[in-house]
């Protein structure tokens, strides 16, 4: 039997890439660790090596294919001893193998034989992205997490985008690329700065282009020193420039968190109004896959408590372009939570010269009247999944996207719960002192007599991130915690 | 800049400056330091204001009008004053919560700064910020920092903002022996390095940290070559010394504004009082601090050589004394009377 040759993950997060060039051809020897391939993520180019010996077959996937889904057989590898009449038996198997296994966990993103992506861009950024690399890309979608593959988009269009204003398909990377361009390209005070961001594009590529469009005066790679870093930039913004932070996670924030809210977040106050700090600190937030503990921590809560601070999360790429901009000019600290799993996720986005989002308002993503649902950033995701499933048994749930933590926009909530009498709030962080429990408390303050049942929060369940693949997909929410809970709240069951 | 200083780092009960750093050549009073007749008098009179606003400051503490924390800058008054006469206009200034002193360096009203340690709304935050948190976008003055170290980092991003705006002012970043064992301070030394950032880093080494003398805290104690690892320039100086103290700040703050980077003054200096007003100073001895008073004041150098040169008499520098007491009386009086923020002040100034 000939070796298969998989499309490997090269992130945690990664579902499909371009192949783009063979360095083999038919009928070359290989053996293991030569490179016979290149293939391109929207983060990096990556070498894949083979890990057996033999002769190259046949090749599945040509040069330059796009969106080759991970696990794909792309070539063959015939053994010692195979000659191509082997080729015809083997050929034939693939294709049911092509597809993730659904419910192999482990197994399914294991490339099983032939390819392994090789970090050859052994710095940080690729080494983080390729040390989860074994991702099964296919779990999350048998078990129902809507992480993975969100359900098309159907959310609301923004009211005040035109009537007949093209939308294009983009990614949220590239709207927050597109979000940056188009700021430093208006204010040449904005300046981006962080680890990776300049030469190596971004430790997730939303940085990429900056650099050649800007240059290194205003794309600054940084040391690994996040509170120093974050103090400079702070710094330079108390100084009248507006820059961008970009920590490469928030995870990594939490050394810099004394100069975000003691420097940056309380400095008008402290002046009496004199000195203000106009900064974007973004990034990524909360769990990506796989990565334990200490990545993978939402600091949603975390930030909004905080006077002084402006704390948005986006879940679509309008929103992340529009509340991007926005934020950069912001007189005032903005914490921008971005995540890594939406980074690849396509949304469309409206082609205006200037989409602007603003600040402090939450959307109704899907209208309904049974039982609202809050949530935002990838929480959204579990959440229209689950407004969808709710849908098919008859419940009709409206799902707000909170866009902003702070300053909540805790008036569209009250309107939408007056209507529904039941809350369910969704995040990845965990519950106590949480984004669902400030909700909660202001519905309780504020509608109480509206509501029809108590309210109740899905969230990160109360534990560090576990690494184990089955474990992980316990401790975050799921669509059928939110389902669940909708009908809780509905007395439905 | 020779690390054989380390020989002469200050201890508790030596003498700071004249066997400080004979390497660097900067400390003795040589002929080549000696100030003009307008210096002197310039630096006799300024370091006398902040010597007379700290006092008062003490005496409104001890009658409760000013509350919270309270650090004095009395003893170190050459070190601002020096530098601020080697900058010129639109240098900035920031440093950490002793910062009284830098703030009437930077020409600060008197008024504002006091009605702002008792919580007024003429304070220069309105009342807000109280004596760690205070700021002048007119005098360039960044504050006043309350969390120790967080200065080194924000300075370094003024420093920043000056290299993007190729606007050739340089910063200035003050801070203590404590702040200088911070790990933000060498993620900021290392930036501002590689990116020659126009920086000059202040160590006042007081010999102090709260209660925690520098040889307790610091595993080497020559805190002018902090630097070393990070090739960046350093040299300890007799901070009791103006004299000194503006040599060797022109030096630093030419060579960080002709685009050779930071670069490190390590002043060796004292401070009479407290770290802040609730401090006995237990952890020294009074004999210590007397001594120091009457061998090293850098207010009574100038005087005696105001004197002794003739270029100023005894009644001259008595009418300069009464000039700046009647300053800080009206400071006093005006920060007692002023009335309390309205409370509306509560709820501005959050977002902007």
């Amino acid at each position: 039997m000939p070796i298969e040759v998989l499309m490997p993950a090269l992130s945690p997060t990664m579902e499909a890439g371009k192949l783009a060039k063979w360095l083999k051809k038919e009928g070359d020897a290989v053996k293991s660790g030569d490179v016979i391939a290149e293939i391109e993520t929207d983060k990096a180019t990556m070498e894949v090596e083979a890990v057996d010996e033999g002769v190259l077959g046949k090749i599945l996937i040509a040069d330059g294919s796009e969106d080759v889904k991970v696990n794909t057989p792309i070539a063959l590898i015939l053994a010692d001893g195979e000659d191509e009449s082997a080729l015809k038996n083997g050929a034939s198997t693939p294709a049911g193998d092509a597809q993730p296994k659904p419910d192999a966990a482990p197994a399914a993103g294991e490339p099983k034989t032939g390819g392994e992506a090789a970090a050859k861009r052994a710095d940080e950024g690729a080494a983080k992205d390729a040390s989860g690399g074994k991702q099964p890309t296919g779990d999350a979608k048998a078990t129902g997490s809507a992480a993975a593959n969100p359900p098309a988009p159907e959310v609301l269009p923004e009211p005040d985008v035109p009537e007949g204003t093209e939308m294009v398909m983009t990614t949220v990377r590239d709207a927050l690329r597109d979000a940056m361009l188009e700021e430093m390209r208006a204010d040449e005070r904005v300046f981006l700065m962080g680890e990776e961001v300049a030469e190596y594009q971004g430790a997730y590529k939303v940085s990429q282009g900056l650099l050649e469009e800007f240059g290194a005066e205003r794309v600054i790679d940084t040391p690994i020193t996040e509170h120093g870093f974050a103090g400079v930039g702070v710094g330079a913004a108390l100084a009248g420039l507006k820059p961008i932070v970009e920590f490469m996670t928030f995870n990594f924030a939490m050394q810099a968190i004394d100069q975000i809210i003691n420097s940056a977040a309380k400095t008008l106050y402290m002046s009496g109004g004199q000195m203000g700090c106009s900064i974007v600190f973004r990034g990524a937030n909360g769990a990506a896959a796989r990565v334990g503990a200490q990545h993978s921590q939402d600091y949603a809560a975390w930030y909004s408590n905080v006077p002084g601070l402006t704390v948005l999360a986006p879940y679509t790429a309008a929103d992340a372009k529009g509340l991007l901009k926005a934020a950069i000019r912001d007189n005032n600290t903005v914490i921008f939570l971005e995540n890594e799993i939406l980074y690849g996720q396509q949304f469309p986005v409206p082609k205006l010269d200037d989409y602007v989002v603003p600040i402090g308002k939450a959307k109704i993503a899907r209208p309904g009247k049974d039982v609202t649902i809050v949530a935002w950033s990838i929480g959204m995701t579990y959440a229209l999944k689950a407004a969808e499933e709710l849908a098919k048994d008859g419940v009709d749930a409206e799902v707000i996207d909170l866009r902003t933590i702070r300053p909540m926009d805790t008036d569209t909530i009250i309107e939408s719960v007056k209507k529904t009498g039941r809350l369910v709030t969704v995040e990845e962080g965990w519950a106590q002192s949480g984004v669902g429990a400030e909700i909660s408390a202001r519905v309780m303050e504020r509608a109480f007599d509206w509501l029809d049942a108590p309210v109740t929060r899905v969230s990160g369940k109360d534990v560090p991130m576990p690494y184990a693949a089955n474990l992980e997909k316990l401790a975050l929410p799921s669509v059928a915690e939110v389902v669940e809970a909708a009908k809780a709240v509905c007395y439905r069951t | 800049m020779a690390v054989s200083a380390a020989k002469a780092a200050p201890t508790s009960d030596s003498q700071p400056a004249p066997e400080a750093a004979p390497e660097t050549g900067v400390s003795s009073a040589s002929g080549a330091l000696e100030f003009t007749k307008e210096e002197e008098l310039h630096a006799h009179r300024e370091m006398l204001l902040i010597r007379r606003f700290e006092e008062k400051a003490g005496q409104l503490y001890g009658m409760g009008l000013i509350g919270g924390f309270c650090h004095l800058y009395i003893g170190q008054e050459a070190v601002v004053i020096g530098m601020q006469m080697a900058v010129e206009p639109g240098d900035q200034v920031i440093t950490g919560y002793r910062d009284h002193g830098h703030m009437l360096a930077c020409e600060m009203d008197p008024k504002g700064v006091m009605a702002e340690l008792t919580g007024r709304r003429g304070g220069y935050s309105k009342g807000k910020g109280g004596s760690m948190h205070m700021f002048s976008v007119e005098k360039q003055f960044y504050g006043g920092h309350g969390i120790v170290g967080a200065q080194v980092s924000l300075g370094t991003g003024l420093a920043f903002a000056n290299r993007y705006k190729k606007n050739g002012k340089v910063s200035l970043v003050y801070f203590g022996d404590g702040a200088s064992n911070q790990g933000q301070v060498y993620e900021s030394f290392n930036m501002a390095k590689l990116w020659k950032l126009p920086v000059v880093y202040v160590i006042e080494n007081n010999k102090y940290g709260m209660g925690t003398s520098v040889e307790r805290a610091s595993s080497n104690t020559n805190l002018s070559q902090r630097g070393a690892s990070f090739d960046i320039p350093g040299e300890q100086v007799d901070g009791m010394d103006v004299r000194a103290v503006k040599a060797a700040g022109a030096r630093a703050i030419a060579h960080a504004r002709e685009g050779k980077g930071p670069y490190i003054l390590e002043m060796v200096t004292y401070r009479y009082r407290g770290h802040s007003m609730s401090d006995p100073a237990k952890y020294r001895s009074k004999d210590e601090v007397q001594k120091m008073r009457e061998t090293h004041d850098p207010i009574e150098q100038v005087r005696a050589r105001l004197i002794k040169a003739g270029l100023a008499t005894e009644d001259e520098l008595k009418a300069v004394d009464k000039e700046v007491r009647d300053i800080v009386n009206a400071a006093a009086e005006f920060a007692t009377n002023d009335p309390e923020p309205d409370p509306s002040e509560l709820w501005t100034d959050i977002l902007r």
